[in-house]
């Protein structure tokens, strides 16, 4: 359980690094906290020749909380968002991180690292996805783009990052004051066997609209429009329509299975992780 | 002055000692300041001039021939020193043996590197030296072997089905140990007659001792001292030592086994592994000393392993609940090699003869065996079979008690020995304990926190809670005379001190026992500081070094503070006597007007008369003129202990609540209770750990850990992503009680503490979740139990038991 050799680069800036990672080619990997690339390094499972080391530019490392909107630059840690104020309109960001591993890993690992991993249970994916996130990236030469969270997550650990582009910055521009996370799994810390994130539109008790994504079903994050569509009909916020939701959550999705945990099983788990985190992000 | 009291309910109420005694305080331990400063030494803080580090070439088949071995490009690796396969190291093979005939055991190596077979994936094959670790490792990677891939058998099904491949030679139907050890006349008809069968049918999985320290060596040739040393993280080092000095043909006198201090070992370190016979011989070869490190992915899959068995039990029972006969076919499936020194035998051995446990049962059948396969070899794992077996009766019992309407306690309680010393069919006479008394103060801790109207309170709410119980022995202190029963060829046992007071009156032991984190070092010192009057702090414990130590048997089957802690008691109490003779001499009054005091010897009639131990040190070592003709300079003395009879018997009863969440399956402990009685407790913050510790380990086993392989035989569980062990997330909290019988053999009343927490955990949780799952009328009897089938079982998706 030790890396293959590598060299090892420090980047001083946005754009020195972009630029020697398209230099180096498809052989050089962003290091920031390391929590998914070096277990994977030490397996021997990735095996990069360069690492560019981005943990010094603390021009990414920020949480920039407006009336309407979040920003989050992407070396902050899991724990600098989790103990950050970010208002009503974006607390289920904050609440999510306590499902993200351990408490070590917490701050350690890194907001950017998370949705460039893009792992099929990450909460980042899911938060970016629920929430219409923009992932704002640098590429050499100084470019600079927006993609949509919607279109970010291609299948397994795939984004559509370009080799040389990072991730600096992921962007919330709606507030979420009833949205919620909830997940399962066996240990606390591990990666979820099913995760599940809505955000509800409720006003005075009546649900008009609002989004489901969820985590461990497939290759990727996914949002469910097929749940969301009973969201948009709309109806008392309460047991019946969040059961209609989640039916339509389990129905819609045919996530993988194992030995100790069969598609059926992980499809029951959708359904009752949909119920209980709509029932969280109404009495939130 | 008073440390503790028990909560024993007064029959039995002694109470720890207290009193101004060191044993029964629980004083903080001695080993703290090092480990919790980062003062410790581990193996892997060793590092010595010019060593090098070793990787091991490791078998990617599980089964298979080896066709060749090339190590020419390892060695063109930056930094690869050297690489040695089987055949340029030439050492000899570990044989465990046992005496008993070859219609029971089949007798089997294993090479210390693989030569023509391999015979599970992981099985080493070549080892690399290399400057660092990192460039080892690149070295393993260039290594060329091919293999002759033959079919593997995994699965007690495939090693018994009649085309199986054969694991080894010698046992064509992989059945390495068949023992019916116990078949009392006129069981068939006690099964035929009786008003009351039932069965249990229970898979357990396979387990990882998982100590936190993986295993590790330094080793190298010490030319000033003519010897090998060897450091290494072991249970046993002076098993360590014969082995090694055996595989690699050198006098045990000119091997040195040194152990640091040990973050765990719980039994996998109790076996003489290879590796370090590898890295000892390389480091002889390239004359420069060697470290190897296993790391964890090499711990979780190719390390020793535990616990996978089947059992097929029935037991008979009388209207009244009264256990009639038992009948029992056990299969422990011990992976590709037999353990040193205890063979593949130590699994179904243990559960044959321990399987009555804490019952009164009249008629007993037994079949044990031991089967190979090709996987990682197995050890024995704290509570070593008891964990499953006692899991076994306690189901048993449960299901009696359903099938004869009767509360399972209530059928505990009529079977429970209650008269000491009592003799069971399977030939074992337990001593004192608490079975009775324990299982009630459970019942009552249980009850008078409210957790049964908490039951019933949440099932009107549409909650599922469940509550069990388990009740069990542990035996401890196994001497000679026990452990030869078992028919070992190496016979364990005794234990051998030696004691040496310094010119200042303090104290040196040694012990042939080996902490691994169980606090010797305190728990001993207490013992010795008792006999001799002396503060902790001038009772020093030396262990783990084979130059200093006298033989020993290390540290397993929780005998240190039975035999062990008896050994340093008799040896303080023969240095008291020395020291009470030259007193008297020195005072020139009789020796019965003599007794040993405060750190010195005062006179009976006068106790204001009397010499400091500095004093009579001062004549023994300094003024040896003033010693009686006759007596030697010095104060050194000696001791040696063996167990008595079928050793001593510690019991514990624990309870459990538990919720089955309906939404994911998740079983939630809320509450664990543990009645334990070890005897005398020499410090009851150390049993407390040991308990709690084991607990964690049971618990682990009856609700997460699972060593699995693919079709291959390729470990798919060989990080902690895939071998769940639990955190502190997972484990709850225990409640302790204590109840104390004290052990009549040994010097302090103890009994061992080390492996019980293990033992009940298991059943107990079982239990638990299945009187939880009752409205649904699903058993669970396979361990590890998955969210996934307490969920299908709550939603009506499982086989309701017949």
């Amino acid at each position: 359980m030790k890396p293959p050799p590598f060299t090892y680069h420090r980047a001083r800036d946005v754009a020195g690094a972009t630029d020697l990672v398209a230099e180096l080619g498809e052989d050089a990997k962003f290091l920031a906290g390391g929590q998914s690339l070096i277990p994977m390094m030490n397996f021997r499972l990735a095996r990069p020749e360069h690492l560019i080391d981005i943990g010094r530019l603390g021009e990414l490392s920020f949480v920039d909380v407006g009336p309407e909107s979040l920003r989050v630059g992407s070396l902050s840690t899991h724990r600098a968002v989790e103990t950050a104020d970010l208002g009503a309109g974006f607390e289920v960001v904050r609440d999510t991180m306590r499902w993200i591993g351990h408490l070590p890993i917490r701050t350690k690992g890194t907001v950017g690292g998370s949705l460039a991993h893009a792992d099929a249970t990450a909460e980042w994916c899911l938060l970016a996805v629920l929430l219409d996130a923009d992932i704002v990236v640098a590429g050499a030469g100084g470019r600079r783009r927006t993609i949509a969270a919607s279109e970010a997550f291609l299948g397994f650990y795939t984004t559509v990052l370009e080799e040389d582009e990072l991730i600096v910055e992921v962007a919330f521009g709606r507030p979420a004051p009833h949205a919620a996370v909830t997940e399962f799994a066996e240990r606390k810390g591990d990666f979820a066997l099913v995760s599940a994130a809505v955000d509800l539109d409720v006003s005075s008790g009546t649900v008009s609209g609002g989004r489901v994504a969820l985590g461990g079903v497939g290759p990727a994050v996914v949002r469910v429009p097929e749940a969301e569509r009973v969201l948009h009909a709309g109806g008392r916020a309460g047991t019946d329509l969040f059961e209609t939701c989640a039916q339509a959550a389990a129905q819609a999705v045919e996530p993988p299975g194992d030995d100790d945990a069969g598609t059926g099983y992980r499809k029951a788990l959708v359904r009752n992780l949909v119920v209980r985190a709509c029932e969280e992000a109404v009495a939130r | 002055m008073t440390f503790g009291t028990a909560t024993g309910d007064g029959e039995r109420g002694a109470g720890f000692r207290v009193d101004g005694t060191w044993v029964g305080a629980p004083v903080t331990r001695k080993e703290d300041p090092r480990l919790l400063t980062g003062g410790a030494r581990f193996v892997d803080d060793i590092h010595l001039p010019r060593m090098l580090h070793a990787a091991f070439v490791r078998s990617t088949v599980a089964s298979g021939h080896v066709t060749s071995v090339d190590l020419s490009r390892v060695l063109e690796v930056p930094g690869v020193v050297a690489a040695f396969t089987a055949e340029d190291l030439d050492l000899g093979d570990i044989t465990p043996r046992l005496d008993r005939p070859p219609e029971e055991y089949t007798e089997t190596s294993m090479p210390i590197l693989a030569r023509d077979r391999v015979r599970f994936v992981g099985e080493p094959v070549a080892v690399v030296l290399a400057e660092d670790p990192y460039a080892a490792e690149d070295g393993i990677e260039a290594a060329d072997v091919t293999y002759d891939v033959t079919p593997p058998v995994l699965s007690e099904e495939q090693a018994l089905a009649p085309e199986a491949n054969a694991v080894h030679e010698q046992a064509p139907g992989n059945v390495l140990l068949d023992v019916s050890m116990f078949a009392s006349d006129g069981i068939d008809d006690v099964f035929a007659e009786a008003p009351c069968v039932v069965q249990v049918h229970t898979r357990t999985g396979r387990q990882n001792a998982l100590p936190l320290e993986t295993r590790g060596v330094v080793a190298g040739w010490d030319s000033r001292a003519e010897q090998l040393l060897v450091q290494t993280c072991t249970q046993v080092p002076h098993q360590v030592r014969t082995v090694l000095a055996g595989s690699l043909g050198m006098a045990e006198s000119t091997v040195r086994v040194l152990v640091p201090d040990m973050g765990g070992g719980f039994g996998i370190k109790c076996v003489v592994g290879r590796e370090e016979i590898a890295v000892a011989a390389a480091s002889i070869r390239v004359r420069r000393p060697v470290k190897w490190i296993e790391d964890r992915k090499d711990a979780l899959s190719a390390s020793f392993l535990a616990r996978e068995q089947r059992y097929d039990a029935r037991a008979a029972f009388d209207e009244t609940g009264r256990i009639l006969g038992l009948d029992v076919d056990v299969l422990c499936d011990m992976g590709a090699y037999s353990c040193y020194p205890f063979t593949v035998g130590i699994e179904p051995l243990m559960a044959s003869s321990e399987m009555p446990g804490v019952y009164r049962v009249p008629a007993y059948r037994v079949r044990g065996r031991a089967i190979a396969t090709n996987k990682a070899p197995t050890a024995p794992y704290r509570g070593v079979s008891r964990p499953q077996h006692v899991m076994v009766m306690e189901r048993l019992v449960e299901r009696a008690a359903r099938e004869l309407g009767l509360d399972p306690l209530e059928v505990r309680r009529r079977n429970l020995i209650t008269v000491f010393p009592y003799t069971g069919v399977n030939n074992v006479t337990y001593d004192p304990g608490s079975y009775l008394e324990s299982l009630n103060l459970c019942e009552r801790v249980i009850a008078d926190e409210g957790w049964y109207e908490t039951r019933r309170a949440a099932a009107d709410q549409g909650r599922v809670l469940g509550i069990g119980y388990s009740c069990f022995n542990e035996r401890t202190g196994y001497g000679s005379d026990a452990f030869a029963k078992r028919k070992m060829q190496a016979v364990p046992g005794f234990d051998i001190s030696e004691i040496r007071m310094d010119t200042a009156g303090a104290v040196v032991v040694t012990t042939g026992t080996m902490s691994h984190g169980q606090s010797h070092e305190t728990t001993m010192a207490q013992i010795v500081a008792d006999k001799l009057g002396l503060p902790l702090d001038k009772v020093k414990i030396q262990q783990g070094d084979t130059d200093r130590v006298a033989y020993g048997w290390g540290s397993f089957a929780s005998r240190s503070i039975t035999i062990g802690g008896t050994a340093v008691a008799l040896a303080a109490g023969n240095l008291g006597g020395k020291l009470l003779d030259l007193g008297a001499h020195l005072l020139e009054t009789p020796r019965d007007n003599v007794e040993l005091g405060d750190e010195g010897v005062r006179q009976r009639d006068d106790p204001a008369r009397g010499l400091s131990y500095r004093d009579i040190a001062d004549v023994a070592y300094l003024k040896s003129h003033l010693l009686p003709k006759e007596t030697e300079p010095g104060l050194q003395a000696s001791a040696s202990f063996d167990g008595v009879g079928d050793g001593t018997f510690s019991n514990a009863s624990h309870g459990v609540v538990v919720e089955l969440h309906r939404d994911t399956g998740r079983v939630e402990i809320l509450r664990y209770v543990c009645v334990e009685d070890c005897g005398v407790a020499i410090n009851p913050q150390v049993v407390d750990g040991q308990a709690r510790g084991g607990i964690a380990q049971g618990i682990a086993g009856a609700l997460f850990e699972k060593v699995t392989y693919d079709e291959n035989g390729e470990p798919s569980a060989a990080s902690f992503l895939d071998y769940k062990v639990p955190t502190a997330c997972e484990i709850p909290d225990v409640g302790m009680h204590h109840i104390e019988t004290p052990c009549l053999f040994t010097d302090n009343g103890a009994k061992g503490a080390g492996e019980g927490g293990t033992i009940g955990a298991p059943a107990a949780v079982l239990n638990a979740v299945n009187d939880a799952l009752r409205p649904t009328g699903v058993e669970l009897n396979d361990t590890p139990i998955t969210p996934q089938q307490v969920f299908d079982a709550l939603t009506g998706a499982l086989e309701v038991a017949p």
